[in-house]
Order: structure tokens, then sequence, then C-alpha cells
């Protein structure tokens, strides 16, 4: 884009310097996570390559984390360059699947209603985050910290009162079943090794969300509400309904990883998605997306994403006691926040 | 003082622009929050080819009315006319639609996005169609380069924030997008208040040029150094109420700033300030003169 608008320029304004594009390309907003990720792999491939980490399978293994992850990630990015939290999305999770289980085990639906029903729930609880946000102008933090409960309580009583448990199995026996697994929980062989296709949907999702937000309008408007609310709103940018569209989103995803795991697992548990809200929020800000919003990229989720599944899966290749993984993630979040601050500060020219 | 204020007529419209409809209007407008009554009875206008200076000390009203015009808050009462026509904005997007654009003082660019992107944010230029419509970055880079150099600045790269530009720099921006966006009437918000003086200056000379271009400026200031010379009609706001409207010819630059001020406090403040000096002595021979000052400055 520089070359094109270094030939339109008539004149050369001698106050500013020419940037080196590869110094450009750092002031991005992904490339700390890109470093990240590169340095995390060259650390297990050094710690963990003789143990498998660097073999397809092993490879395998922690793509199939990053993917259930990145798929979460790739909404939540979104939805905090948008200026806002969704921590509901790990009862949503649980809820979705339940709802499925429910459904299809239970009542003996086929999978495809089932599937249908629950995903209309996750948009509306979606949309009624969105518009409790709006509506009340409190945080979304807050705001979705109490759906996040609400979803659960409700999820664990609702099951308990039908079923007198809290899982719901024989999923895989329900009508329709089959072509639900080929599209949700199958795998490519790829050598020795099987790449779950959870991998293909966050590859996917992670293409389509980048492109909503760099080349559509309504990418623009998600930069324009996060970066400030009140300067969209006075240039005609519909504030409330790109927010409730972002909170019906990440919804939607939690439903997707929902309907993944129950497919993969032949049921549901009222647990499930537990701490997922957390690890999402974890792979946007590694990502190089800003908690306050208006600035952030959908590909950096995904190298966030991708890290934490290398932490996750490399802790156990390198012998590690699993014990470690959360304080190593933790860690990652720090190193990454201050290293994104840097970033930011010389994309801003220092006056960031 | 008080005397030569209430005493003046206020000035409907200059001469050369007397017959012609205005380009927006407002008579009688008051709004009121709850019990408090933020503006009361205010009536102006701009036509083509006019600054209108919009002048007040802080808590006139002044943001009060910008909100009205711009579309943010309905008006109490009173009529709001656009073109002689009678209307009433439910958004700034109606405002906008009618050719009514505001820039705002801090809330003109947003820092973080790029300059294009602030510069189509709202009204962005799509390719293609159905699912596969999308934003016309291309268009939007060239566009924008193309508008900030018809208005004197050179942009290296359409692709950095906003953050990196100037204060200047980013009202400018603001103003360019407006005029290219169609905008009849330029409402601007203390364009000039947190600039330096040559910056300022450069504000000035493209409101000049917008004025110049035939469109209607309300510039909101409470810097007379700044209105007083590209100004050619004056309404001056105090606590919610007119003063009324003055041509330019009708008015000197000292009488809009003791009208602003309340001229009688600024005096009042003047002989007291004397007065200490007086009483302290030599001692205080410095606050004399800031008294002396000041009282310089009321009398006009």
């Amino acid at each position: 884009m520089s070359a094109v608008g270094g030939a339109a320029v008539p004149a050369v304004d001698e106050r500013v310097t020419r940037v080196n594009p590869l110094r450009r390309a750092f002031t991005r907003p992904e490339m700390g996570a890109v470093a990240g990720a590169v340095a995390v792999w060259v650390f297990f491939a050094i710690v963990a390559g003789g143990n498998g980490f660097l073999t397809l399978r092993g490879t395998a293994s922690y793509l199939e984390v990053a993917a259930e992850l990145g798929i979460l990630a790739v909404p939540v990015a979104l939805l905090m360059i948008g200026g806002e939290f969704d921590l509901s999305i790990g009862s949503v999770i649980g809820a979705g699947s339940m709802t499925t289980a429910l459904l299809a085990a239970q009542f003996g639906w086929n999978i495809w209603p089932a599937l249908f029903v629950s995903l209309a729930v996750a948009l509306a609880l979606g949309a009624f985050n969105g518009t409790l946000v709006l509506r009340t102008g409190l945080p979304s933090f807050i705001v979705t910290l109490g759906t996040l409960f609400m979803v659960r309580g409700a999820t664990i009583a609702i099951t308990r009162i039908t079923t007198g448990r809290t899982q719901v199995g024989n999923l895989d026996e329900v009508a329709g079943y089959d072509v639900a697994r080929t599209l949700f929980a199958s795998s490519i062989p790829v050598g020795p090794a099987a790449l779950p296709i959870s991998v293909v949907w966050w590859l996917a999702l992670v293409g389509l969300g980048s492109w909503l937000l760099l080349r559509t309008r309504f990418g623009n408007w998600i930069f324009g509400v996060g970066g400030n609310t009140a300067s969209a709103r006075n240039v005609g940018v519909p504030v409330g309904t790109v927010k409730v569209i972002l909170f019906m989103l990440t919804a939607a995803a939690a439903w997707l990883v929902a309907t993944i795991q129950a497919v993969n697992f032949g049921g549901a548990d009222v647990l499930r998605g537990s701490d997922r809200e957390f690890f999402a929020i974890i792979a946007a800000v590694i990502g190089g997306n800003l908690l306050t919003g208006g600035y952030g990229s959908v590909v950096g989720a995904a190298f966030g994403a991708l890290i934490v599944g290398m932490i996750q899966q490399g802790v156990v290749y390198a012998g590690i006691d699993a014990d470690w993984v959360q304080f190593f993630l933790g860690a990652m979040l720090l190193i990454a926040v201050l290293v994104n601050r840097a970033i930011r500060s010389r994309a801003m020219g220092g006056r960031g | 003082m008080s005397a030569t204020v209430s005493s003046r007529v206020a000035a409907p419209a200059p001469p050369e622009l007397a017959g012609t409809t205005p380009l927006l209007e407002v008579r009688d407008v008051s709004k009121s929050f709850g019990s408090v009554i933020a503006l009361k009875d205010i009536s102006m206008s701009v036509h083509a080819g006019e600054v209108m200076c919009l002048l007040g000390d802080n808590g006139a009203g002044k943001s009060t009315l910008i909100k009205i015009l711009s579309g943010v808050h309905p008006a109490s009462e009173g009529e709001y006319l656009v073109e002689g026509k009678p209307v009433r904005f439910g958004s700034p997007r109606d405002a906008l639609d009618h050719g009514i654009a505001t820039v705002y003082q801090d809330l003109a660019m947003i820092p973080l996005m790029s300059i294009a992107r602030n510069f189509f944010l709202g009204s962005e230029p799509t390719r293609g169609v159905g699912p596969f419509r999308r934003f016309d970055l291309e268009t939007a880079d060239r566009t924008t380069r193309d508008e900030m150099a018809k208005m004197g600045i050179l942009l290296r790269d359409t692709d950095q924030p906003v953050g990196t530009l100037s204060g200047g720099e980013r009202q400018c921006v603001a103003i360019a997008r407006a005029v290219y966006f169609g905008a009849k009437v330029l409402i601007l918000d203390e364009p000039t208040a947190a600039l330096g003086v040559k910056e300022a200056g450069v504000v000035l000379r493209y409101i000049a040029q917008a004025r110049a271009r035939g469109l209607g400026v309300i510039f909101i200031t409470h810097n007379v150094h700044h209105a007083y010379p590209i100004g050619d009609r004056f309404t001056l706001l105090n606590r919610g109420r007119s003063y009324g409207t003055f041509a330019k010819d009708d008015v000197t630059r000292e009488e809009v700033v003791t009208m602003m001020a309340g001229g009688e406090e600024l005096e009042e403040l003047g002989h007291e300030l004397e007065e200490f000096a007086r009483a302290d002595g030599l001692a205080a021979g410095r606050l004399g003169e800031v008294g002396r000052e000041l009282e310089a400055e009321a009398r006009g």
C-alpha cells in the first residue's frame, strides 16, 4: 500500500523519514504473536523434540487443542476490538452441547433439528448479552460474568430435573449422527497422524473473520465502535447493531465448539466448556488485541491460540508435570501484553 | 456596558445575504434537561458562503445547541429549518443526510484507526455484490490522499494511524471528510481549542476555504481572537440565552470580548485587584498591573 501511495504523492515532505518495510511489518498487531509462536515452537523443539513434539502426531495434537480454542478466539477477538468482553461463552458451550444432547438422546429427536434449536438458544443468549450491555450501559465484563453463572446454573439445574444426572450420553445412537460426525468430528489422515476436522473449521473461520474485519464495512465499524463509540455514532455507525451482532458471533462460536465436542464424545456434560472464556481471552490478548478495544487482529488471535495449544501439549511432551501448564500460560499472557504494548506505541510513532 | 448590549438590535443577516433562504435556521429553540434549562429561546441562522461564529464562555449552552443542530438531542421547543423546510432529526445520521456535518473537538477522529479508515468510517465505499460486497480500501486510500492534497496536506501514508497526526491535521482530515461527503453546513465544535497558534491558523485557513466553496460554517469557540478574523456574523450565548446576532461591521472585537465574559464582572475584578495592590503598596506593584490590564480589556 505504501508503494502505491509513494507514487501518487507529488512531493516528499522532508520532515518524514522513510520507514523501513521490515520495521513497518513489526508494527502490525499480530507480529508479536507470530514471533511468540516461533519462539515457543523452537523452545519445545529443543526441549521436547526427541519426545515426539516434532512428529506429525505431535503437531496434530497441539493443533487440535489450538483449533477448539482458536474457533472461540476469532469472534472473541472481533468483540474485543469492538470494545467488549464475553465471559459467558464457557457456559454457553455447556448449555449448547446439553441442549443438543437432551433433545436428541433424551427426547429422541433427529440430531439436526436438535442442533438447530441449540444454535438458536446460543444466538438468543448472545443477543441477550449484547442487548443487556447496551441497555444498562454496564461493563460487558460484569454483565457476561452474570450470564456466565446464570447459564451454567440453569444448565445444571434443568439437566438434573430432566434426567436426574449431569451427563447425557448415547448421542452417537441418534438419527443423523453419522453425517454430523463427518462434518464436526471426523479426521483427515495425514501420514501416520490424523488431523481433526476442527482444524479445518478453525482455519476457515480465521480466514472469514479476518476478511470480515479488514475488508468489509462491518469490519471498519468494529474498529470504529471499539476505538471510540461516540465518534462512531456521530458519523452514523449503527453502534448497537454492531455490538449485538458481535455478541451473537461469540455465542455462535461457542455453539460450534459445543457441537464438535458433543458429537466427538457422543454426549454432553453440564460442566463442558469451563474456563474456555479465559483461554479464549488469553489467546486474543496474546494475539495483540487491545483490551480496551479499537485495535487488534484475527490472525493474531489464531497465533495466540496456537501458542496456547503448543504450551499445553508441549509441556506434556517435554515430560514436565502438566500442573505447570497454567503457570506458563499466565506468564505468556503477561509477556505478550508487555511486548504488544511496545509494538503499539511504535505503531503510533511514540504518541500512543 | 450592559446598556450597549441590550440597546443593540440583532442583525438578522448581512445585507448581501438578506432575502436568501438560510441553509440552516433555528427559531426560539429551547432545551431543558429535567428542571435545568440549558437553552432558552435561541434563534440563529447560517447562509451559504458564510461563517457564523457561535461564541460563549463555558456553560453558555454552546454544546447543547450543537447537539440539537447535529441531531444528537431533539429540541424541547422551537423550530429547526433546513433550507426553509422544518425538520426533526432523530439521529446524527438524519442530520448528515440533510447535509449537516459536525466536527467535534475530541471526537473528530479515532486515533488507533488509519487515516483512510477514519475518513470513510460510516460511509465506506464498497465493491462487489451480495455476500462478496467488500470495503474498497484502494478507492478509500486514493480518495483520502486526493482530498487531503486539495487542502494542501500531503500524506506519506494513508495507512498510518490518525494518532500519529498533530491536532491541527486531525481537524483538517475531519473537515476534509465532511466537505467530501457533501456537507452543506459544517458545524465545527471548538476546532482550534487545543491547538498552537500556527496550527490554529492552518485550521482557520481551511474554514475560509470551506466558505469559499459555498458552505455555511457554524464555528463554535470561546476564543474571540480566532473567531473575529474569520467570522461574518457572531451569535453570543450567555447562560443559555442569546445576546443576539451581530454582523462584523457592527461590532468590534473588544465589544465581543466584553459581552462574552460578562463585562461588568471583569471590570469589577480589575478594580478589586487594584485595591489590593494599593493596600499592599509597592510589593504588589505587579498585581496592580494585572488589574489595570484586566480593566482595560473589560473597557475595550
